[in-house]
């Protein structure tokens, strides 16, 4: 399969859906096996390993989010949070079919709200494709928030 | 209406031997008079040399609530000074970090002053001829902190000239500074890898009490460390376990684990937890690392620097720090309800890579406002804050392990499930808020 361009887009509107929806268990799977959800804490941090970032988690880390969530020890979760996701159109960075590879870059306003307390960030997605088994599977979903250097309060859900 | 700053006996019946009233957590006046009295009479830890090496270089950060700049004067020193222009008041610099040059230059009228403090220079200064100007407030200059100390590259001010001297106010506890500056073939330590800022919503006794509080980890953090543990537990066993799930399990050891970590108490409130092993002992060793420490210090000192493993030392009221992992908390209050933990990370200067990687890793997933061990800690604190509100229950209980012996003694290590430590915080906490004539009596 070489993905087109609306393929692309199709896949990032839908990986937003899913968090909204909090299909957390389906999103999970549209991350390749060494796949990354980073979320940088400086602006153009290119070390996410000597460097702190404010996520930079890989498939088990991820699993382990996604399984607490379902914890009824989850305390912070008493009650959820919600989350949305409102993105303006993706754009395709690259498009590499001999190399597999494929980008694109989001711009979003992410909210989530937990009871009477409502926070919002602005920032761009970066996310990472590469086509395994016919489907298009995350390397790399790159979140620069606009923000990231403030102090910032609880965030629960993913951006 | 003023209920405690003149009325030292309000004051004294906050605290009891083995409780506190809510006050302490909930009240805007006590708050205040924290930042004024405990937080400007203490040692407040302000930054690391390392974050400023060369001459102009600064720092920002507010301690007690006040605005100040960490700066390398010209001749090399690091000097605290207050972050006020001598003019109208103006911040003179608003950036985190920075090099000023040689000197600081005020945005509104171009005042001017050395790295010291001292004032430069004023744009058609012969205004100010025959008034009395320069012998006022404004003709000193910038606020220099009298009071700095620097330990091992870690730089503490104490705002006001009345209060204990450093090494009376730390005593041994130092010893934990020690040990992580140690862990340095060289000796020496270098902050490293950013600064996560995490906002809040709580008294910032909450964060700082609960840094010994070993009864929490097994309940608050069941849902991340508890679910850690089973995602690893059908795993094979010659499987080498990933850095994280060596973090995250051991915050759900037993009871008994945290009690036998045992704890030591200081006088003025500083403490540890993790005299014996801690959930910092079982991580896997780097290679080259132990072999770089044997050349430097000899085997024998050299085990003895790995084997203290501590958990979390208080320097009270500001720092909190992991000797062992070279990961350290910064309290900074901005009100009785809101407060700023920042997290920083240091490199061990001479020791492989894989050692800052390892710290990074722990305070990213511990101390993130992303961190799903965080976000539990956080609820429970907003939950005590939001809590203290009811009436018909004015105290928070500390009685766990309380001993009659234990009041006045300088230096003391008991099981590691006692209150004993925020005991201890209390008392250091009263002595440092009563008005200065009363501190003695």
């Amino acid at each position: 399969m070489t993905p087109t361009e609306q393929d692309l887009i199709r896949f990032v509107v839908r990986e937003a859906r899913l968090l909204d929806e909090k299909r957390f268990d389906e999103w999970l799977t549209l991350f390749t096996e060494d796949g990354y959800y980073w979320v940088p804490l400086a602006h153009g941090q290119t070390d996410p390993v000597l460097h702190t970032s404010l996520a930079y988690e890989d498939r088990l880390l991820l699993q382990l989010r996604v399984e607490r969530l379902k914890s009824p020890r989850a305390f912070s979760q008493q009650p959820p949070s919600r989350c949305h996701h409102l993105l303006q159109t993706p754009e395709v960075e690259s498009m590499d079919a001999a190399a597999n590879a494929y980008v694109t870059r989001t711009q979003f306003l992410y909210t989530e709200a937990r009871l009477d307390e409502v926070q919002q960030y602005a920032g761009t997605a970066f996310h990472s494709l590469r086509v395994v088994d016919g489907a298009l599977k995350i390397v790399l979903k790159r979140v620069n928030l606009l923000n990231c250097d403030a102090a910032l309060p609880s965030i629960q859900l993913f951006l | 209406m003023s209920r405690y700053r003149d009325d030292p006996e309000a004051l004294r019946a906050l605290v009891q031997d083995d409780q506190v009233h809510r006050d302490v957590y909930i009240d805007d006046e006590l708050f205040a008079l924290e930042m004024e009295r405990l937080w400007s009479r203490t040692w407040v830890y302000v930054g690391h040399t390392s974050q400023v090496p060369n001459p102009g270089d600064y720092f920002t950060t507010d301690i007690a609530a006040q605005p100040v700049i960490l700066v390398r004067h010209t001749d090399g020193s690091v000097r605290v000074l207050l972050n006020r222009c001598a003019h109208k008041g103006a911040r003179l610099v608003s950036a985190p970090t920075g090099n000023t040059g040689k000197f600081f230059r005020c945005p509104y009228h171009a005042w001017s002053y050395t790295t010291d403090g001292a004032l430069l220079a004023i744009p058609l200064k012969k205004g100010y001829d025959g008034t009395r100007m320069m012998e006022c407030e404004a003709g000193r200059g910038m606020t220099a902190v009298r009071n700095v100390e620097v330990y091992r590259g870690f730089v503490f001010a104490r705002l006001s000239d009345d209060g204990p001297g450093f090494r009376e106010y730390f005593g041994d506890s130092l010893s934990s500074i020690d040990n992580m500056a140690d862990r340095s073939p060289e000796g020496e330590l270098e902050i490293a890898g950013g600064v996560l800022r995490y906002r809040h919503n709580c008294n910032w006794k909450m964060f700082v009490e609960n840094l010994n509080d070993t009864m929490h980890p097994m309940v608050a953090h069941e849902s991340s460390a508890g679910t850690a543990k089973k995602l690893w537990a059908d795993k094979p066993a010659d499987l080498p376990k990933p850095m994280a799930i060596e973090q995250f399990v051991p915050f759900a050891s037993s009871y008994d684990f945290f009690d036998s970590m045992g704890v030591r108490v200081f006088e003025n409130g500083h403490s540890y937890t993790g005299v014996n092993f801690s959930i910092h002992s079982s991580y896997a060793s780097v290679p080259g690392y132990e072999d770089s420490l044997k050349q430097a210090y000899g085997d024998e000192r050299a085990a003895k620097i790995l084997e203290t493993a501590r958990h979390n030392t208080v320097y009270y009221p500001s720092l909190t720090i992991k000797g062992a992992i070279q990961a350290i908390r910064v309290a900074r209050p901005i009100a009785a309800d809101e407060t700023i933990v920042e997290s920083w990370t240091f490199r061990l200067k001479g020791a492989p890579d894989q050692l800052l990687a390892r710290t990074v890793m722990y305070t990213r997933l511990i101390n993130s406002p992303l961190s799903v061990v965080g976000h539990d800690d956080l609820y429970a604190y907003r939950a005590i804050q939001e809590g203290l509100h009811a009436e018909g229950n004015d105290w928070v209980s500390l009685h766990r392990n309380f001993s009659p012996e234990e009041i006045g003694k300088a230096d003391l290590t008991t099981a590691g499930t006692s209150e004993i430590s925020m005991r201890n915080q209390f008392r250091a906490w009263l002595r440092y808020m009563l008005p200065a004539q009363e501190t003695t009596a």
